[in-house]
């Protein structure tokens, strides 16, 4: 038990538009079965890291919901466990997380009252599956103060949302810029860190007294060329779904083979909240055709090219392309879906017709359901 | 103090040999049902429903399966502090060690853990039926009419009641009398083995027939009861409930789950039935895949066709493959244009490609034929068997086959191919 973890969990973006109206990101359904922050969790659990704070904040609802118990993961233990951490009114301060080193330093007596040397940071809203103590031994190899995981982009890669940075040949960070108009290089942070728990305490500590708040701009950024911080290439899948084109684009990955061997068959396993849904159902009339449906749905009608999420009812006569549906959608017979995201809960009326005729159409319906 | 109103002592250490080789390595009650659950996941579903949490689970044939599956209790909500699901197996004694020789005997050497709890009623239950019923109910009834026993029955056919035991009742449904599998019964009144005693009743009976080889409750506790005077009553149930205990029955239940609107629905919200998850990602369906009329349980990989059929969690069917009225459990791999007719394929099992299952004209079992019947092809658990061999109706295979095993790559119907685990 060398580290404990801290999964940034707080974050709202307009660029998956409606989508975190009822939701945090870090909570989105992901292929299928899972939720984001499950990728984080999993990660700390499969890594042994046995103590976990999740920071939430904004529209924290359904991601409480989802980690009302920490058994899933195996946090429920004596030593450690699982902490969920929202802004609270105390002696020190009545604000909400002003920023990511904010929200850590609401939180200081986290870091203070335990005893393991390191901090693993990540965010949770990304997908991707990670060994933590690889990232571990390389930061002590390096002897690093803090060591951020990056990742190369293909070269047309629009990185205008990401950290980029750049690194000497030794993997020491020499630039690094956050969210950049013209980047001057396809190398993203990955918002995965690690630092020694009493640096971060102190770093940490320094910020509140200057009143910064981001852990990126104000500690990464300010301290690039006084502390030794390396960069860690990630080779493996990761992607971000903090946007709707990226959020459609990871769940259609997982329509790839090779996706769903890595994430579901080879070691280790992606851990999530059990459900106790009944198995899927096919009707008379269903034609599947390169689909992943979940538990508890029953389907009528015909899917090609989607995910469908947990508890769908797909009525007859449905045609359905190339669309992401989320949990416990009612869909009403005869109607077309092509190109888009359905919200959870939606009940769609019969004979409905949505496609998104630019990119993704959102639609979010909320119909009075007719029981079955 | 310790103080449970109701306990259930759930009775799950019967073999079921008339599930052949399905039960040749599993209790019956480990067996797998209707896609992702174990049929003991009906029982102990409905007892958490019902609001009983605290549960003794005898096992004895076989229970690896069964307590790895059951565990502390937490996909059941059974995980507590005080009660929860207790595994009881038999145990060694100072003097007169045994096995557990019949169900009341089982029960009867479990009489300390009981009086743990101090309970008013004990609720008895067996782990191999497929319903959903609340027991509670039963225990407002059994209140009600100031019974000792209660023994919860369900009308069947007057022409079925002789393979039964049967009630007779007054008005007021109380027993006067009961018959074992009777030739000319009296009433359609069939005994469901769900029975609730008074605990002081419980006890006394148990210990006043302790001496009693192979302690049985139907054939010596309920007569003995009915024989003092207790007053015993009939609970009365009308939803669906079945007894998966051949073959046949099993694969027809299971079937029955692909109905429109089936009889007995998994997709309530209200009574839901828990299990224990291993496998959660979604199933997917490729693009030459066909599907219709069948449940599939999570993280199956399909890419060929399947009518009418309940899969398994965790099972793959390659392109080409069809496979028809069939039951496939967790984690089965069947390879390329393969077919199932008819088939009922066990956990674990590898069938190679171009493999046929169900072809022929039936003829009967050559070693058990009230087992393998009605055309059902049986393939126990972990086995495999080679590429491009066809199997005929009324067949079973179980163990690792090789093609030397299939003469003319085919085994006709009716032959029992058996290389691993205990002849059944």
């Amino acid at each position: 038990m060398r580290a404990i973890g801290i999964i940034l969990a707080g974050g709202n973006n307009h660029r998956i538009r409606q989508l975190t109206q009822k939701r945090a990101v870090c909570a989105m359904p992901i292929a299928g079965s899972y939720r984001s922050i499950d990728f984080a969790l999993s990660n700390m659990s499969n890594s042994h890291i046995n103590k976990v704070a999740v920071l939430t904040q904004y529209n924290a609802g359904s991601l409480n919901e989802h980690l009302s118990s920490s058994k899933w993961w195996d946090f429920g233990r004596k030593q450690g466990g699982l902490f969920v951490e929202t802004p609270a009114v105390t002696a020190e301060s009545n604000a909400w997380y002003r920023g990511t080193a904010d929200a850590i330093a609401q939180n200081l007596s986290f870091l203070k009252n335990s005893h393991e040397p390191y901090v693993v940071i990540v965010s949770g809203d990304c997908v991707y599956k990670m060994d933590y103590n690889k990232l571990l031994e390389y930061h002590i190899e390096k002897k690093a103060d803090i060591t951020v995981v990056c990742k190369d982009l293909s070269p047309n890669a629009n990185v205008e949302r990401y950290g980029t940075l750049k690194m000497n040949e030794d993997s020491r960070i020499e630039e690094f810029e956050e969210k950049p108009v013209v980047a001057k290089s396809n190398t993203i942070s990955c918002g995965i860190y690690v630092v020694r728990r009493r640096m971060l305490i102190e770093m940490i500590e320094k910020c509140r007294e200057e009143d910064r708040y981001d852990f990126v701009k104000d500690i990464l950024i300010r301290y690039k060329n006084q502390k030794r911080i390396f960069g860690y290439k990630l080779k493996d899948y990761w992607s971000n779904i903090a946007t709707v084109e990226d959020y459609f684009r990871t769940n259609m990955d997982f329509l790839k083979p090779e996706i769903r061997d890595y994430f579901f068959k080879q070691y280790p396993d992606v851990y999530s909240k059990v459900d106790d849904l009944p198995p899927a159902k096919y009707n008379v009339g269903a034609k599947i055709k390169n689909s992943l449906i979940s538990s508890g749905c029953i389907v009528n009608g015909t899917v090609e090219d989607s995910v469908i999420f947990k508890e769908t009812y797909i009525g007859s006569n449905c045609y359905i392309k190339n669309s992401i549906i989320l949990n416990d959608v009612y869909i009403g017979d005869n109607t077309h879906i092509e190109n888009c995201i359905v919200e959870s809960r939606g009940t769609i009326r019969a004979n409905s017709y949505h496609k998104g005729e630019e990119g993704i159409e959102i639609v979010v319906e909320h119909n009075d359901r007719y029981s079955l | 103090m310790v103080k449970k109103e109701m306990i259930a002592m759930l009775l799950a250490g019967g073999q079921g040999s008339r599930l052949g080789v399905l039960t040749s390595k599993v209790a019956k009650p480990a067996v797998s049902f209707g896609s992702k659950y174990r049929i003991i996941d009906f029982p102990l579903s409905n007892c958490i429903n019902s609001g009983v949490d605290t549960v003794g689970v005898l096992t004895q044939y076989q229970p690896l399966r069964l307590n790895t599956h059951i565990g502390i209790g937490i996909p059941w909500d059974l995980d507590r502090n005080i009660g929860g699901v207790t595994v009881l197996p038999p145990y060694e004694k100072s003097a007169n060690s045994e096995w557990y020789t019949g169900t009341a005997n089982a029960i009867y050497q479990n009489i300390d853990y009981m009086e743990t709890f101090n309970p008013d009623y004990v609720l008895i239950l067996s782990g191999d039926h497929i319903y959903k019923m609340d027991y509670e109910v039963m225990l407002d009834f059994h209140k009600q009419n100031g019974a000792e026993v209660t023994i919860a029955v369900m009308p069947v056919p007057m022409e079925e009641a002789k393979r039964f035991g049967i009630m007779i009742t007054d008005e007021n449904r109380r027993i006067t009398d009961f018959e074992e599998k009777p030739a000319n019964p009296r009433s359609n009144l069939a005994s469901m083995g769900i029975y609730i005693f008074n605990w002081k009743t419980l006890k006394e009976a148990l210990l006043a027939n302790s001496e009693q080889p192979g302690l049985d409750f139907g054939k010596h506790l309920i007569p003995y009861c009915h024989k003092k005077g207790a007053p015993l009553y009939a609970y009365e149930f009308n939803g669906y409930w079945k007894d998966v205990g051949t073959l046949h029955s099993f694969w027809e239940a299971n079937m029955e789950l692909i109905d429109i609107v089936p009889e007995f629905n998994l997709y309530e919200e209200y009574w839901k039935i828990y299990t224990k998850s291993e496998i959660l990602p979604p199933q997917y369906l490729s693009a030459d895949s066909v599907v219709e009329k069948s449940i599939i349980g999570e993280g199956c990989e399909i890419c060929g066709q399947v009518y009418n059929s309940v899969i398994g969690c965790g099972v793959t069917v390659g392109a080409g493959t069809v496979i028809r009225d069939s039951i496939v459990m967790n984690q089965t791999q069947i390879g390329e244009n393969c077919e199932l007719y008819k088939a009922v394929v066990a956990e674990n099992v590898e069938i190679q490609d171009n493999v046929k299952l169900g072809v022929g004209d039936p003829v009967p079992n050559e070693t058990d034929p009230n087992i393998y019947d009605h055309e059902l092809v049986t393939v126990g658990e972990k086995s495999v068997i080679p590429k491009g061999v066809s199997v005929g109706k009324n067949s079973v295979v179980f163990g690792v086959t090789t093609h030397d095993d299939y003469p003319d790559a085919y085994l006709p119907s009716g032959k029992t191919l058996i290389k691993a685990g205990d002849k059944s």
